[in-house]
């Protein structure tokens, strides 16, 4: 397939390799996403059949997915996926986890061996809550809590990365194909009411699993494809709240963004379209004179956080998906919908592939974000 | 005492071959440079009195003069300059402090020379300005930390006041007195054409300019000249100088020789006498004092204009900016050391304070460290010479930026740098009538108007090339940028990686 053929399994050549992390590494993509918006939860196998039909716009050097609903009977628990380098990286972040959390359930999280799939780190999976004592001592919200635990394993403890970190959803990824990215963790035996998926055409190679999409926090996901030109601007004005974005990419600011936009500053879903993707100052003069206010203070007021450069994202978040452009529409993405499911992708090969008669099919402009939520949920200012 | 002679470091030239003695260039030179021979029917020029500001030269109608270095020298020495020498002679024969005017001249690294811009190749795709919308404006002021919405969920406008800029330039402050009627003038209206500011320095508002109010920043400093409530109320930002990048720790001196007609009332000082500025503001003694002005003067005008504090850049920069961002102000100005001037003592404007670019990369930095980068705008000042410069402001971190010696030159200044003896033959830095009707202020405005709308122009073009279509997404941006041929220590503080990694 003309496949760039990197020499994954040399051990010698890997030492040499700098981490993902260490350096920007400029991606191309495939993404896909579905939802049934009554909240029917269906099997992971649709997604992994919509994302494999664009299996050239992968390289084999990373891939994942974002699954929502799959967890029902540890809802309320936060389900933290970690990836550990060794067993002593684990029991050096298990005992983080009792300090702060009680550990409800913990286990590998089941794969199925398979040749595509090589030097995968242990994986394991832990439902836990905040300790009420530690929670009130911290002065903090539960979700705050909850996410500075992350950023404090993913930074000070060496060899551990917290890839999920939400409530009755999980990411799964690798270094692969996302095909085979979905077989290796059995993505077909688990159910959803929604689901994204990523392949990642990576220019360079990560190194390690923890740089593959999709990229989450709490429950935020998002799926990415394109290169983002205002990186640095909008990694600056983010850190400034807190966040550490340890992996330079793009997913993962842009996921800071989302979660500080949405969780810690209220906006909506639909205002946070008009910050990151903002309409050019010329559409918002033609605007009716209420939505311009609007559109200028979102514009001004939060004006690091607008994104430029080629993007199409999926973001996943409890009860919803979020699809949005850049504001040129500098990367393809089209949307669908047929019975009561919505589905998002790069092309519509990978839509058409798992329901070939659609009710309705379009492609949203730039900085039009579609937002999908379950039973009309309102996606919330929380 | 024939020490007291100095064979004069550039001399005039002329081509007699060409000279036709029209004597334009004698009635052109305020300096008596040229004079006619009556015996011979010749033009003569005294070198020694020439400041090279080239008058003479773009107006004689055969294209007769130049004027080049001076071959004459003193035995070469590579520690004792012919500058150290001369500067020595001088100061001994009239025991005076040296004066010199515009920015420090030189030769300290510049850093702006040492960044270079990035440009996008096959990952991303880099945008066609003529094609695609490219957006150059800006808002400067402080960014909300709360929202606040009504019973409908609607968000309400918290926002402080803001300064909307078209282009991120704005004129720096020269004051009327400093700089000619003329030369006001044409600031102001090429800020109103633009949808820009320029700003009044410390001299207060002519009354035929308060009509440019809504593009014109008001400036108060120690010496308070020409500030009242109206001329608080008539711009659209009140600026606090704590300091200028030329020369940092001392105050200001408008000769008396300045303080004419308009001059004098406008300052609301007496004709002739010598305006003095204090070094520091005499009711600010520290941070706290700060506040209590920036306050007062947002009581005195009802919390409707932001308000900019401008300080030179020096060694500890950034721990001020941070007082700063926390004492009410909106935007801070910082105004490096190559910044221009009407007069400094040379030795203060060639070794005190620091670059801006530094100055810039560690003040943004260190308010984002504190969080509160949000809480303020920066506007860098101090040498922005072209567009790149202004890009790579913008890539550190400033929000726009000021410029003055660029603004001048556009108007026809020639960086003769003798802005301090009030014969600017350009009718810039003068208050000679006969001087000052040189510069014709439709001209003036429209050649301003260029500058800034070509600067624009690149400004698009480079941004295209980065895939960047809002300048909101380079400020800070310092991936953008590459350093060539610098230390560790300094890319450090300029936050940026060397070229090629």
């Amino acid at each position: 397939m003309g496949q760039i053929n990197l020499p994954q399994d040399n051990a010698l050549m890997r030492a040499e390799l700098p981490r993902e992390g260490e350096f920007r590494n400029p991606s191309g993509c495939a993404i896909s996403g579905m939802i049934s918006t009554s909240g029917k939860r269906f099997s992971g196998e649709d997604i992994i059949r919509s994302i494999s039909v664009m299996h050239d716009r992968s390289n084999g050097l990373g891939g994942g997915f974002a699954a929502y609903g799959i967890y029902p009977e540890y809802k309320d628990f936060y389900a933290l996926h970690i990836f550990f380098d060794d067993s002593a990286a684990k029991h050096e972040c298990e005992a983080f986890l009792e300090r702060h959390f009680d550990i409800i359930n913990l286990s590998k999280i089941p794969t199925r061996k398979s040749p595509a799939i090589t030097d995968e780190p242990l994986i394991w999976r832990y439902f836990v809550t905040p300790l009420p004592t530690k929670l009130a001592s911290s002065q903090l919200d539960e979700r705050e809590f909850v996410a500075r635990c992350v950023f404090r394993v993913n930074t000070r403890i060496k060899g551990c990365y917290v890839f999920s970190s939400g409530k009755n959803m999980g990411v799964f990824k690798a270094v692969g194909f996302p095909e085979d990215v979905g077989r290796f963790y059995r993505l077909e035996e688990y159910e959803g009411y929604a689901f994204t998926a990523h392949g990642r055409y990576p220019t360079n190679t990560p190194g390690w699993w923890g740089g593959a999409h999709p990229f989450a926090l709490l429950d935020y996901s998002v799926v990415h494809n394109g290169e983002i030109s205002s990186y640095d601007a909008n990694r600056r004005s983010i850190e400034m709240h807190g966040y550490k974005c340890t992996l330079q990419t793009d997913t993962e600011v842009i996921a800071y963004i989302i979660d500080y936009l949405n969780r810690r500053k209220g906006l909506s879903m639909k205002e946070i379209c008009s910050v990151i993707a903002a309409p050019f100052w010329q559409t918002i003069a033609q605007m009716p004179p209420e939505e311009r206010a609007e559109a200028e203070y979102l514009r001004n007021a939060f004006s690091s956080y607008l994104i430029t450069g080629p993007f199409s994202i999926i973001v996943g978040f409890e009860g919803g998906l979020m699809a949005l452009n850049d504001r040129l529409k500098l990367r393809s993405m089209v949307v669908a919908e047929r019975d009561d499911m919505v589905y998002i992708s790069s092309e519509e090969a990978a839509i058409r592939v798992i329901s070939p008669e659609l009710d309705r099919l379009w492609y949203p402009e730039g900085g039009q974000g579609v937002i999908i939520t379950v039973n009309g949920g309102d996606e919330k200012c929380r | 005492m024939p020490i007291n002679f100095l064979c004069p470091e550039y001399e005039v030239v002329r081509d007699y071959d060409r000279c036709i003695a029209c004597r334009v260039c004698e009635r052109q030179c305020a300096n008596n440079v040229h004079s006619l021979i009556k015996e011979s029917g010749k033009m003569f020029a005294d070198s020694s009195k020439c400041v090279v500001c080239h008058r003479c030269v773009s107006l004689c109608p055969t294209r007769a003069l130049k004027i080049v270095k001076s071959d004459h020298s003193f035995r070469q020495n590579a520690n004792w300059s012919a500058k150290a020498i001369t500067e020595i002679y001088k100061q001994a024969d009239s025991g005076g402090v040296l004066l010199s005017s515009m920015g420090n001249p030189e030769a300290y690294p510049n850093y702006f020379d040492r960044l270079l811009i990035n440009a996008s190749q096959v990952t991303n795709p880099s945008i066609d300005p003529l094609r695609e919308p490219m957006e150059t404006s800006v808002f400067l002021g402080k960014k909300p930390t709360e929202l606040v919405r009504d019973e409908n969920g609607r968000l309400q406008n918290n926002l402080a006041p803001q300064l909307h800029l078209n282009v991120p330039v704005m004129f720096s402050a020269m004051s009327y007195g400093s700089i000619s009627y003329n030369a006001h003038e044409s600031l102001a209206r090429a800020a109103e054409a633009l949808g820009i500011y320029y700003n009044t320095g410390e001299g207060g508002l002519h009354e035929d300019f308060y009509k440019y109010g809504r593009n014109t920043i008001v400036q108060v400093a120690s010496g308070r000249f020409g500030v009242h409530k109206a001329f608080l109320e008539s711009g659209a930002a009140i600026e606090i100088k704590m300091g200028q990048g030329a020369k940092p720790g001392i105050g200001g001196h408008l000769p008396g020789a300045k303080i004419v007609g308009d001059v004098s009332r406008t300052r609301m000082i007496p004709e002739g006498g010598d305006a003095i500025s204090p070094a520091p503001h005499h009711d600010i003694y520290s941070i706290e004092d700060l506040r209590q002005l920036v306050y007062s003067l947002k009581e005195a005008t009802e919390y409707k204009k932001p308000v900019i504090v401008k300080i030179a850049a020096v060694h500890n920069v950034s721990a001020i900016a941070s007082g700063i961002a926390r004492s009410g102000a909106d935007i801070i100005a910082i105004d490096g050391f190559r910044g221009g001037t009407g007069a400094a003592p040379t030795r203060i404007r060639d070794n005190v304070g620091i670059p801006i670019e530094l100055a810039l990369a560690s003040v943004d930095k260190r308010l984002r460290d504190e969080g509160i980068r949000d809480e303020v705008s920066l506007v860098c000042a101090g040498s922005i010479r072209s567009s790149a410069d202004v890009v790579k402001a913008v890539a550190l971190g400033a929000d726009a930026v000021y410029i003055g010696t660029a603004a001048l030159l556009a108007l026809g200044c020639h960086l003769c740098r003798n802005c301090q003896s009030g014969k600017c033959n350009w009718g810039i830095a003068t208050q000679d009538s006969q001087l000052t009707k040189r510069l014709n202020p439709d001209i003036g405005c429209k050649r301003l108007i260029n500058l800034v709308s070509a600067w624009d122009h690149e400004i698009k073009e480079m941004m295209g090339g980065m895939g960047i279509n809002s300048i909101e997404a380079l400020r800070g941006n310092r991936l953008m940028l590459r350093g060539i041929g610098m230390t560790e220590k300094e890319l450090e503080i300029l936050g940026v990686r060397h070229a090629g990694e």
